[in-house]
């Protein structure tokens, strides 16, 4: 498929060029922050990842500071207590997992040919609910409410008995809601990856970082749901007593755990393997050769996906659980380093196989430091995957080396490289080398020397999260060690932000340029709107392999030279082969984002402090806003197919399974059905542990109600299959009363299980059984409550004309999620009333 | 020798030994590997081109990456796991069970007959026979805490709604020290054990002497008389003293308060000074600690329920 002669001819009309870079033009003055953009959204959302950065580092420096000389009574209990909560939370959540996905925003586009992500105003609006939320919620330590239970939140010191003040709703309220921007990000990222790449580049030619950010989209939409129900559980366990974690009545605090670290092992791989895709960019960029070992690698990633799901155990093998299930856990922790090291390996044989490598640039630097700790901290991972090993080890400061060592090494010097090596993609001058040298052995040598005495101090005696120690026990040299190694790594870090602000000056559209000579797409010439044409791609490194690529995409000799239909657009490929499929319009600047961010962060943020009403208004403006942006969303098919180049006339329109909205709806559904696992999980998990707690056939609600309830379900799925079938033919009767009459059945199936098991004398805070009960009608209801406003919303755009047989993305999406709903409907109808028939 | 009151790398008990054992191993082989990879790394970026040329061969890749690995890992997932199942095996029925329940931010311990029943209850302290089986019967009736002694054993959590079972075997006699290593609220810092190792017939007497109810104060013995009855009074309330009418269950038993090595879950050295300062100043010595700071006793007071407390041998 490779074109013969190049795509479009020269010279271009007037004015092409100016007409792209005008319609995507960021907007000015106050209107600035509507902008939705994949460049400038991306350096703001890396920005605002930094500066939790230092906002927790500082934290960190408080308790170095604290801990510094033994019986220090700087710090109290309580302050100390909220700063490593604060600073756990803060890296893992608003730090370390936004930062990796902020860098996808910014350079995936570019990477991969496409003028900006699929869903910009998604990443708008998924950026300003972060920053306002996470600001927000760290400004809660300057009036003391911060939460203190550490960032695993373990109940029952995080449940209302031992912890009532607002502080642990804060975490449960403010981090659940940040999940939900991390995973509007994910499936973002994924189906831009799947479906936005420039025609040829076929899935064996992404490059790494897309591969690996495909991985990570899979793992956040699988594992982040599982914190997602913890948090929830815990909430309703805090607001309405329902006893999901308290032992007294049938709840087991180990439920938390599993949930917790079901999502909490594989977010360390969700960090790390973003960076090790960094890593893979820079190392062959930098040789001047390709990776060796590309496939090797790609498995290894996709291996260590799945592995990392099945290692949770491995956080809890003191917590008495059966010694098969530790074995398990053992291996498994064992086997993900396996692939880790295939990667190790291939970088390693990329830098000795490097025509050009030396000196040494500063981007290689922060790699080989990587290395070198990364390495370490992989084999103290092996150490504490040993049993026997892990008990001493486990909840010492020889934990907080190794995680450390990892996180650390494995994410934050990759960051750094990354910093350093993409800077001049994103300003007008590279950063200093003479700096950037000063920042790095600073920030390695520091951090050796703090992070590496904590092993000793850790089996020496010293657990986690203690405020204080006594001189007694002779911890104090190793402490002020590690006290001077962390302000050693602070002074690498303020290094780097004078580097900051003598050398970065951003600029989308002149920026440095390509000054490694490296071979991916992110380094052609770019304006506003990305490259001035989409290539074509023959191989891995197309800038490398296919001569006078830049200079042919800059004159707009490749596809989609100009703005074909008056619009943003970019083109929509094949999912495998990346064969150009339609022209993809984009929207604009808008309010309706960062309203319905605003809205969203200040629902969740009242409902905190207990102000409902209020609550209430930002929750109302959040709908409105939404359904605002989603009115013009999924435009009329105006255009006839238009000529991108090279004889390729696209349709601008898509509809079925096709549409990019589709995938996305796909994978939103993904999620959901990962949120119901982890409710199944939990719900069986209970029974295990009090299988009395389960009520007798004759105590359950009789079995006309679910039969009735299970045939509502389906008779609405019947009326929105119809109403498919009657848009197809112009028909929009079904729809207009078929979906509004498909919603009230919903509603009342649901409402129906709702009352029957309220009948019965069933209570939420009775028992663990009841609270399950009602956690799984309640998840139904939840997702019943959103296909009414999607139904009633579809219906509207029927009546507003807004949907037609070529115009039914909007219908086509409400379907999928519908029949979804109908399905995990009669799944829960199954297991409330059929488990406890069958076990009883 | 350099901190080894509570440490890993000093064992004095049978698990402890293996988990050493493992940690070594471990440190010398991780130790080994490390040094061949930066050796490697050093390799491929200075090394001369005939040996770099061997770094970036196909099955260079597979070897070091797959093949070596996966053999290291087996072994040592073999080894480990046999390890653990040594560990865990418990041929000998022990010989002592106690029952240690996690509070915030101290120890209840009970030591149990062979029915489960509690032969006396104490707190802060555990005491062992030296090459004895021992069994720990490790509970929470609050939040979850973690049971670590790190010379005789690894930790295990104290889990509300669950009993873990760790099994000790103390090998020499001394005293050790032991924190709790699962974050549970505001003094997690502050929650220590003692922990004594003795000889059998050493063991036996103090047994004895803890069964025993506190020895009443004498007539004539005016101050701890006075004592007495402030403790009545002030105290009673959360503090059992068998013997007495004292019965309260909230704070620990102090039936032989004297005897105990610290106060206040190992903050403070035990002595009539450090008591009467803990019960005037509870609360500026452990913040947040259950237990109230009696500002309004006198010093007259304090020195007298001090001196009783001292005396409960």
């Amino acid at each position: 498929m490779r074109p013969d002669t190049l795509p479009n001819a020269l010279p271009r009309p007037a004015g092409e060029r100016e007409q792209l870079e005008r319609l995507w033009r960021r907007p000015t003055g106050w209107r600035a922050i509507t902008v939705v953009n994949n460049n400038y959204v991306g350096l703001l959302y890396i920005g605002t990842a930094m500066l939790f950065f230092l906002l927790a580092g500082i934290l960190a420096l408080l308790m170095r500071t604290q801990l510094a000389v033994p019986d220090n009574d700087l710090i109290g209990h309580a302050l100390y207590n909220q700063l490593f909560t604060m600073h756990g939370t803060v890296m893992m959540f608003l730090f370390a997992v936004p930062a990796v996905e902020a860098m996808a925003v910014l350079l995936l586009p570019n990477m991969l040919g496409a003028r900006d992500l699929p869903f910009p105003r998604l990443s708008s609006y998924a950026y300003w609910a972060y920053a306002i939320g996470g600001l927000v919620f760290f400004c809660s330590i300057f009036v003391g409410l911060a939460p203190d239970g550490g960032w695993f939140m373990y109940p029952p010191l995080t449940s209302t008995a031992y912890s009532p003040a607002i502080n642990a709703d804060l975490w449960l309220l403010g981090i659940g809601f940040i999940e939900i921007s991390a995973i509007a990000g994910a499936i973002e990222l994924a189906v831009g990856i799947l479906r936005t790449r420039a025609p040829g580049m076929s899935l064996d030619k992404l490059p790494i970082f897309a591969w690996i950010m495909l991985a990570f989209s899979g793992m956040v939409i699988i594992a982040f749901p599982a914190v997602i129900v913890a948090t929830a559980l815990l909430e309703l366990e805090r607001a309405f007593g329902m006893p999901f974690f308290i032992a007294d009545k049938g709840g087991d605090p180990l439920l938390w755990q599993h949930l917790f670290w079901l999502f909490g092992h594989p977010e360390v791989y969700i960090i790390f393997l973003p960076a090790a895709g960094m890593v893979s960019m820079i190392v062959p960029a930098m040789a001047g050769r390709p990776l060796v070992g590309y496939r090797a690698v790609v498995m290894a990633v996709v291996a260590t996906s799945f592995l990392s799901f099945g290692l949770w155990v491995h956080h809890m093998f003191a917590s008495g659980i059966p010694q098969l299930s530790l074995s398990f856990a053992s291996a498994a922790s064992m086997a993900v380093s396996i692939p880790t090291g295939i990667q190790i390996f291939a970088w390693i044989a990329t830098i000795a196989a490097a025509p050009r490598l030396r000196p040494v640039k500063t981007p290689l630097l922060f790699i080989l430091g990587f290395f070198f700790i990364f390495v370490l901290g992989g084999l103290t991972g092996v150490m504490v995957a040993v049993i026997p090993f892990d008990w001493q080890a486990h909840d010492t400061y020889f934990i907080v080396a190794h995680l450390h060592y990892v996180l650390v090494g494995g994410m934050v010097f990759p960051l750094f490289a990354a910093f350093y090596y993409w800077m001049p993609f994103v300003s007008r001058r590279a950063l200093s080398e003479r700096l950037g040298r000063w920042a790095f052995w600073l920030m390695f040598i520091g951090f050796n020397l703090g992070f590496f005495p904590m092993h000793l101090t850790g089996l020496a005696g010293m657990p986690r999260r203690v405020y204080t120690y006594a001189d007694s026990y002779g911890w104090g040299a190793l402490n002020l060690a590690s006290t001077i190694g962390a302000y050693i790594i602070a002074a690498g870090v303020l290094v780097f932000l004078v580097d900051l602000a003598r050398n970065f000056r951003p600029s989308v559209a002149h920026n440095a340029g390509n000054v490694w000579r490296a071979g991916t797409l992110e380094w052609l010439p770019a304006g506003v709107a990305g490259p001035r044409s989409v290539p074509w791609v023959g191989s891995r490194e197309p800038l490398w392999d296919q001569p006078g690529l830049a200079a042919d995409v800059d004159a707009g000799r490749y596809y989609l030279p100009g703005a074909l239909t008056g619009e943003r657009t970019t083109l929509v490929t094949s999912a495998i082969e990346a064969r150009p499929q339609y022209v993809l319009r984009l929207p604009g600047p808008g309010w309706p984002p960062v309203l319905a961010a605003l809205g969203t962060a200040g629902f969740f943020l009242l409902l905190t402090v207990k102000l409902m009403v209020p609550a209430a208004l930002f929750g109302v403006l959040a709908i409105a806003m939404i359904l605002r942006w989603l009115w013009d969303a999924d435009p009329a098919p105006t255009h006839a197919p238009v000529d991108v180049g090279g004889g390729w006339r696209l349709p601008v329109f898509c509809t079925g399974s096709g549409s990019h909205s589709w995938w996305a709806m796909v994978m939103l559904i993904m999620v959901c059905g990962s949120i119901f696992s982890a409710l199944l999980f939990a719900y069986f998990f209970l029974w295990t542990v009090a299988p009395r707690g389960w009520p007798a056939a004759d105590a359950l609600v009789a079995l006309p109600v679910p039969l009735s309830g299970a045939a509502l379900l389906v008779f609405s799925s019947v009326l929105v299959w119809a109403g498919g079938r009657g848009l197809q033919h112009g028909r929009q009767g079904w729809v207009r009363i078929g979906l509004p009459l498909g919603c009230l059945m919903l509603a009342a199936a649901v409402g129906l299980e709702a009352a029957a098991q309220w009948r019965t004398g069933l209570r939420p805070p009775d028992s663990a059984y009841a609270a399950a009960v009602y956690a799984v009608i309640g998840l139904q209801a939840l997702l019943v409550a959103a296909l009414g406003f999607m139904g009633l919303f579809t219906a509207a755009r029927s009546w507003a004309g807004r949907l037609a047989a070529d115009r039914r993305a909007c219908f086509d999406n409400t379907a999928l999620l519908w029949h979804y709903t109908v399905v995990q409907g009669l799944l829960g109808t199954c297991v409330l009333h059929g488990f406890p028939r069958w076990v009883g | 020798m350099w901190a080894d009151r509570q440490s890993a790398l000093h064992p004095r008990g049978d698990q402890a030994g293996f988990s050493a054992e493992a940690g070594w191993a471990m440190v010398l082989g991780g130790a080994g590997i490390f040094v061949l990879v930066m050796l490697l790394l050093a390799l491929a970026l200075y090394g001369p081109q005939r040996w770099r040329r061997h770094l970036y061969a196909r099955g260079w890749l597979i070897g070091a990456g797959v093949v070596f690995p996966v053999a290291v890992l087996s072994a040592l997932l073999v080894y480990s796991l046999g390890l653990a199942a040594a560990m865990q095996r418990n041929d000998a029925p022990a010989a002592v069970r106690i029952e240690v329940m996690g509070e915030m931010w101290w120890w209840r311990v009970r030591y149990l007959d062979e029915h489960g029943q509690a032969l006396f209850e104490t707190a802060n302290e555990i005491r062992l026979p030296v090459d004895q089986p021992v069994d720990l019967l490790l509970a929470s009736h609050n939040v979850v805490h973690s049971f670590w002694v790190p010379n005789l054993a690894g930790k295990r959590d104290m889990v509300p709604g669950h009993v873990n079972r760790l099994r000790v075997r103390a090998r020499e006699t001394g005293s050790l020290r032991g924190q709790c290593a699962e974050y549970c609220g505001a003094q997690h810092a502050n929650m220590m054990l003692d922990v004594q190792v003795l000889s059998a017939a050493e063991f036996q007497a103090w047994m004895r002497a803890q069964r025993r109810p506190a020895a009443p104060a004498q007539d004539g013995q005016a101050r701890l008389l006075q004592g007495r009855q402030v403790f009545m009074q002030a105290c009673a309330r959360c503090h059992t003293v068998r013997g007495t009418a004292a019965a309260g269950t909230q704070g620990p038993d102090l039936t032989h308060v004297g005897s105990r090595p610290s106060l206040a879950a190992g903050v403070l050295p035990n002595n009539a000074g450090t008591l009467a300062g803990w019960i005037a100043g509870s609360q500026h010595i452990k913040p947040g600690n259950g237990m109230p700071a009696f500002k309004h006793l006198s010093g007259e007071q304090l020195r007298a329920v001090a001196r009783y407390l001292e005396s409960l041998q």
